[in-house]
């Protein structure tokens, strides 16, 4: 893909720059559509219709009119705020969520950047986002932030450790970083998919992937960083406007990241379900978006399911069962795999 | 360590079940209406505006002495006995002109004692409840009918028949109304 | 970087010096889960309450002196309406139940019967709208919106009724401002039968869910002998399990003749008196209420529902105590007559300012999100704790 459009365009620099905005096609069309779902969703499961007017069709523009009403709104600074942490905040928090979007492959034949240890680098940049936070948090000059910060801080940090245990038990069978070369290692029928691969060792580290990825984004059961009814809104509460709405887009961006990387290491990416119909490069995009978006729908399903946890029991959940859970997979599949030679 | 794995167990078991329960929901029908465009109907006992009949009412102050935020204002004054004000729908016969009678409807609040004491039955709850306004004062409702020359006219009636009354030899404690 | 000295900080105004790492942290008046307009003032070590004080009085309306400045004793009751005004009807009943024992009447059976019937609905409404909002406060969104609509099934019943959804004024000094519409007692019927699955749902959805007993057992304990020096009632009470229920223990109304159980708090899944057991016996409270109402909508007499609403009322100089349950406890009125026809003094002995002064001896020592979740399960109205 690159080579191709390097011949057509006749600089290299160019192409990288235009790649690097393909993933902001999907992202920004995904956050205005998420959003929507997700209140579509919230509303159907709670007995209610939800946006119903703007744009016609179930209210389908109704994030496209918040997104114009932020935009318009006045940018407000609080006067004890440190300025330019408080405005740098959001980017940093969005830049954080985008770059993970380099290494991911879409489709067999378009991916940002071949390198070969991608799912080492989606590791490294996702935790970024924290520091993000920690500055929105403490620039903000609020003590509801700084809780917010803290806690995101102390949560991410955890929940990092049982992500890259689970990913690492793939990445041992696999024998590569290269996500595409997971991906490759997958394809032919439905059972070649690691989900169903050494069950139920890579049943279970999907499981926990999927767990500690909810708390990385900081989704129910797992969102007290900006536990609406205990801290006001974390980290944001002193945000307003387009700033607010960028925090926004890097938490939808992050969900995305999260369920596009458990779709490729764990369902097979771009793979098709059927074997090898219905299966090349579009339709690997096909693929690998639906079945991300199925990840998302199970996140949104499972926020307006349940309670939230409170901050020592998330460090319970993430130090005392998952990362333990995720030694024991780890060691299972090394065996399996030593003595399958 | 069986409590540990029991809670484990417990918590997909129990979050499983929660999710059968709003995977049930997202298919079944809102209850909730479209309200600008779809509205209920209210039941007939709805409280919601007030509304006064003026040809009823016989300003007999009740409903303003029943309010408990004193939301009624009226004031009256007496016909002279050469006029026939008539009589009201239930039959008892007007004897005073209500030149004032104001519900500020911003006080209101909708306890239906006002309605009760009528003896007319000429104020009400209706089912009016979209009456917003951007300024407070035009939640002040004018009920009366009167206009300004015909409330002169009927004071000045009332002033001259009292002048009257106060040349003849009247009864000393018979005072004036102001 | 040096060491920083243990030098406590002074706070003008403010009972106690901070120590170094101590925080404070206002929650409120304009906070999310406060529930209206209260104000804590927590001193937090991290995440962990040192200290709290409540601030209220947001919400003050002057409901005593407006009481006593009403031109006659039917004038109060709107303003009762307002005090709880999550439960009206309650508010209503203990008022009229008081100036009808003043004045010696009697009221007609049927008057009694479709009293107990609002004020268990009004029950169900109420605990209904303590469960959902809890469980906001634990962070559950779902299960507050599938108790609001039941809830607004029990309002629609009232607006039939009365003509108002919220603010009742419909229990009167001997009688009732209407009486029930022709098919009401269908209609309730329908509603408690309705509604059991609801119950059942509420339960698999929220009160057994693993994440949701985990943040409110041993959370917030009360031991019973606390609640009771405190003067704890209703649930608050009953959940740290005490059997204490003034429809059973000071019968009212006509309460001696349902027969009903009193949940009270057995430490289930953690310790007797916990934010759970609270929770819990406010949901068995709803199915005792159904129970009740079950029983009541049978039994209904035929009659005149105004028959004994005095023409004037004007009790001689007296002065009494009454008490009633309303669902969020002891709902008490001591009103004073002068032998006029405005109470002289109506002092109210409000549920849920009795409940909140609990709060800062059950938050010591636990978390920011547990002080959330003690909170929503005292359950208060604001409108009653500032009157």
């Amino acid at each position: 893909m690159k080579e191709l459009l390097v011949d057509l365009l006749g600089n290299e620099l160019l192409v990288y720059v235009l790649m690097a905005f393909v993933p902001l096609l999907w992202i920004l069309p995904f956050a205005l559509f998420a959003v929507w779902w997700e209140r579509k969703i919230a509303a159907h499961m709670q007995d209610r219709l939800g946006p119903m007017r703007t744009g016609g069709w179930h209210g389908w523009a109704q994030t496209i009119a918040d997104i114009l009403k932020l935009i318009q709104k006045e940018d407000i600074i609080p006067t004890a705020a440190d300025r330019l942490l408080f405005s740098l905040a959001p980017f940093v928090v969005f830049i954080g969520a985008y770059t993970a979007f380099a290494a991911i492959p879409f489709s067999a034949a378009y991916v940002g950047t071949e390198i070969n240890i991608g799912l080492f680098y989606i590791i490294a940049v996702s935790s970024f986002v924290v520091i993000g936070l920690l500055m929105a948090g403490w620039s903000s000059n609020n003590k509801w932030s700084l809780f917010g910060a803290m806690r995101s801080a102390a949560q991410v940090v955890s929940y990092e450790i049982p992500i890259a245990l689970t990913l690492l038990a793939v990445v041992m069978i696999v024998g590569s970083f290269d996500l595409q070369e997971i991906n490759r290692a997958q394809s032919g029928s439905i059972l070649n998919w690691f989900i169903f691969q050494k069950f139920p060792l890579l049943f279970a580290a999907a499981l926990i992937y999927f767990v500690a990825s909810l708390a990385e984004v900081n989704r129910t059961p797992f969102d007290i960083p900006e536990a609406e009814s205990e801290l006001v809104a974390g980290y944001h509460t002193e945000y307003g406007g387009m700033k607010f709405a960028l925090f926004f887009l890097a938490e939808y961006a992050n969900m995305f990241a999260v369920s596009i990387i458990a779709a490729t290491v764990f369902l097979g990416g771009w793979n098709s379900p059927f074997g090898e119909a219905l299966s090349g490069p579009l339709w690997g995009v096909f693929w690998v978006l639906s079945k991300s978006m199925g990840f998302v729908f199970v996140q949104m399903w499972l926020r307006w399911t349940l309670p939230r946890l409170r901050v020592d029991q998330l460090m319970y959940v993430g130090w005392k069962v998952l990362i333990p859970f995720s030694f024991v997979i780890i060691l299972g599949v090394g065996f399996w795999v030593l003595l399958e030679g | 360590m069986g409590r540990y794995f029991k809670n484990i167990f417990d918590a997909v078991r129990t979050i499983l079940i929660g999710m059968r329960i709003t995977a049930r929901h997202l298919f079944t029908p809102s209850v909730t209406i479209q309200y600008p465009d779809v509205k209920l109907k209210l039941p007939a006992r709805a409280r919601n505006r007030l509304y006064v009949n003026m040809d009823d009412c016989i300003g007999c102050d009740q409903c303003s002495m029943a309010c408990p935020v004193n939301c009624i204002t009226i004031e009256t004054i007496k016909s002279t006995s050469d006029v026939d004000l008539g009589v009201t729908s239930v039959g008892s016969k007007k004897r005073l002109y209500v030149p004032v009678f104001d519900i500020d409807i911003a006080k209101c609040c909708y306890c239906g004692l006002c309605v009760y004491p009528c003896p007319t039955e000429c104020i009400k709850m209706t089912e009016v409840f979209e009456f917003s306004e951007y300024e407070r004062e035009n939640l002040i409702y004018n009920f009366a009918t009167m206009t300004p020359a015909e409330v002169d006219d009927a004071k000045r009636k009332l002033a001259a028949s009292e002048s009257t009354a106060a040349t003849k030899p009247a009864p000393a404690s018979r005072g004036t109304n102001s | 970087m040096e060491a920083v000295a243990e030098k406590p900080l002074t706070i003008p105004g403010f009972p106690r010096p901070l120590k170094n790492h101590e925080m404070i942290v206002n929650m409120g008046p304009q906070h999310p889960s406060t529930h209206g307009v209260l104000r804590l003032e927590l001193i937090v070590d991290g995440e962990v309450i040192v200290d709290m004080i409540p601030h209220i009085g947001y919400l003050h309306r002057c409901f005593e002196k407006h009481a006593e400045y009403m031109s006659n004793y039917q004038q109060v009751i709107p303003y009762c309406d307002r005090m709880d005004y999550i439960a009206a009807m309650s508010n209503d009943l203990g008022y009229a139940i008081a100036c009808e024992t003043m004045l010696g009447i009697k009221v007609p059976e049927r008057v009694e019967y479709i009293r107990v019937i609002m004020a268990e609905l009004q029950r169900i409404a109420s605990h209904l709208l303590a469960i959902g909002t809890f469980g906001m406060d634990i962070g559950a969104f779902t299960p507050f919106l599938y108790c609001f609509r039941d809830r607004e099934r029990i309002l629609d019943l009232f607006e039939q009724t009365c003509g108002a959804r919220l603010l009742y004024n419909y229990i009167w000094i001997g009688g009732l401002s209407h009486d029930v519409p022709p098919d009401f007692a269908g209609k309730v019927a329908d509603f408690c039968t309705s509604f059991k699955p609801t119950i059942k749902e509420l339960n698999s959805l929220l009160t057994h869910n693993k994440i949701f007993v985990e943040r409110t057992a041993h959370v917030g304990v009360l031991q019973a002998d606390v609640a009771v020096n405190y003067g704890a009632s209703g649930p608050v009470l009953r959940g740290s399990g005490v059997e204490w229920d003034l429809r059973r223990n000071d019968p009212y109304s006509i309460y001696d003749r349902f027969e009903f159980d009193i949940p009270v708090g057995r430490g289930e899944v953690g310790t007797v008196g916990d934010c759970w057991d609270r929770y819990i016996v406010r949901v068995r409270e709803m199915e005792q209420s159904l129970r009740i109402l079950e029983q009541a909508i049978g039994q209904i007499p035929e009659g005149n529902v105004q028959s004994a609403i005095p023409k004037r009322i004007r009790p001689d100089s007296a002065d009494l105590y009454v008490r009633t349950e309303t669902p969020k406890g002891e709902l008490g009125y001591y009103i004073v007559a002068d032998g006029t026809t405005s109470p002289s003094r109506v002092k109210v002995r409000p549920p849920t300012f009795v409940n909140l002064s609990i709060l800062p001896a059950m938050s010591r020592g636990a978390m920011i999100a547990d002080v959330i979740a003690i909170l929503g399960s005292i359950d208060i109205v604001l409108g009653e704790v500032d009157r």
